[in-house]
């Protein structure tokens, strides 16, 4: 072997990258040439000196999260939007042109979002066919109970009737995946559905109202549960059934 | 690192036939991004690596990284090896080359260095005499990184793809797209130069 082979084939010797048989070749070489060998000393001694360790560099989290983002969504997350959306595929008197502007809804990915484009679909979905209530009846005391093992939480139930909103009864529906109650009142004609889940997360301590697709939502958290008040009323009365529920459920905690 | 030879392991994975997504996408979908998740995630930073060794600037690295990732995702269906990391780096180094084809419209290295430059100097440049020319000074991290940053884009890929990765010399092979041969040469070259600059630091330095 060469001394110019030989110049090449140390390295390969170095990473471990040779058979047996070329291996004792090259080694017999450097064995007679002190020039190869000493070459061989200087890059194992180049290869000591930078780690990878210290070459590597960490990929900035900014990073790593605008490329999670623009994957597809996890399993558990998207199959809970599409059970919203199958609901929407089963009713008929929905226009497509409402389903198509609330899947933009129901896939914006914030959780908050995400929950109040969910209240929204079970809203819609209450509306259509014959499923409102599971419960049918204007008493408090019937309500509440009926939803008793039914969920991890007992939504608190106020009778309305005697402030202009009545109760007219209680359902199961689901948010962001998780079954929560519905309890549902009707002013005049129109019908409020009022979503009462476990709080996602704590520290929402005043109301907020806002209008998606021409719905208004109340929402507001108490004692760990999280309220989603939907209804097509106007904004001004939306407030004035949550103030009421709110009063109302003060009062019961006095009793 | 601009070369113009056919990528083996890229033009497997974009000849991907262009047909109507099944009936059952969605599912498929899911369960593709959860695979492609598990497989790739993990190599983020030894990706993210390479592209700043190859395009030596931290916001290019990153959209650089982005992008192969994307496409990763695209390719993922005709997958069938080899290990996922050559893979992605194979994919990463495509993204590069293009981004530096856009720029610059002409395919040269972004050093303007002509590709057979590499076989023309003799390797062993500065012959140690004793046991004590062996010894190199001890840099710490960003000299290290600035001197491997600085050597041409041919040489400084095997030395990362090498050193910092530890990819086999075939694997180094299937993700430049070159023979074995060819690895071993560079490398050796790569390692001549890294140590000529390594010793020229220290003159610097005194």
């Amino acid at each position: 072997m060469t001394c110019a082979e030989a110049e090449i084939m140390l390295h390969a010797l170095l990473d471990a990258e040779l058979d047996a048989g070329h291996a004792l070749a090259v080694e017999t070489h450097l064995a007679s040439c002190p020039r190869c060998e000493a070459q061989l000393q200087a890059y194992r001694e180049l290869q000591k000196a930078m780690p990878a360790a210290r070459l590597r560099f960490t990929a900035p989290a900014s990073l790593r999260r605008r490329i999670e983002a623009a994957l597809p969504a996890p399993p558990a997350r998207v199959s809970s939007r599409r059970s919203v959306l199958k609901g929407f595929a089963m009713g008929s008197a929905l226009s497509a042109a409402i389903a198509a502007t609330l899947v933009v809804a129901v896939i914006r990915t914030d959780r908050d979002e995400r929950a109040v484009g969910d209240a929204l679909s079970a809203h819609l979905r209450s509306l259509q066919g014959e499923h409102l209530t599971d419960v049918q009846t204007s008493d408090q005391h019937t309500v509440k109970p009926w939803f008793n093992g039914k969920l991890e939480v007992a939504p608190p139930v106020v009778d309305l009737t005697a402030q202009g909103f009545r109760l007219i009864g209680g359902r199961l529906d689901y948010i962001d995946g998780r079954a929560v109650a519905a309890i549902v009142y009707r002013r005049r004609t129109h019908v409020i559905n009022l979503f009462v889940a476990p709080a996602a997360s704590p520290g929402r301590s005043s109301a907020s109202i806002e209008k998606v697709q021409g719905f208004n939502i109340r929402r507001w958290d108490t004692d760990g549960l999280e309220f989603f008040a939907v209804s097509d009323i106007e904004a001004e009365e939306l407030q004035e059934f949550g103030a009421k529920f709110e009063a109302g459920l003060r009062e019961v905690g006095r009793t | 690192m601009m070369l113009d030879r056919p990528q083996r392991l890229t033009l497997v994975a974009a000849s991907k036939p262009a047909g109507k997504a099944p009936a059952n996408a969605g599912v498929d979908d899911d369960d593709k991004a959860r695979r492609f998740r598990d497989a790739a995630l993990p190599h983020l930073d030894d990706v993210y690596t390479l592209a700043r060794y190859l395009l030596r600037n931290g916001a290019d690295a990153e959209d650089a990284v982005q992008e192969c990732y994307l496409r990763a995702l695209r390719h993922f269906d005709t997958y069938r090896g080899p290990a996922m990391k050559p893979w992605l780096f194979a994919i990463l180094r495509n993204v590069c080359r293009s981004e530096f084809v856009r720029r610059s419209g002409v395919a040269l290295t972004i050093d303007g260095r002509a590709e057979d430059d590499e076989d023309v100097v003799p390797l062993w440049q500065e012959a140690p005499l004793s046991p004590e020319a062996n010894m190199l000074r001890q840099w710490d991290a960003e000299t290290i990184r600035r001197l491997v940053a600085e050597l041409p884009d041919l040489f400084r890929e095997v030395i990362v793809l090498r050193e910092i990765n530890d990819l086999s010399y075939s694997e180094i092979a299937d993700v430049v797209g070159v023979p074995i041969g060819t690895v071993m040469s560079r490398l050796a070259r790569a390692r001549s130069l890294l140590r000529k600059a390594w010793m020229d630091e220290e003159g610097a330095r005194t």
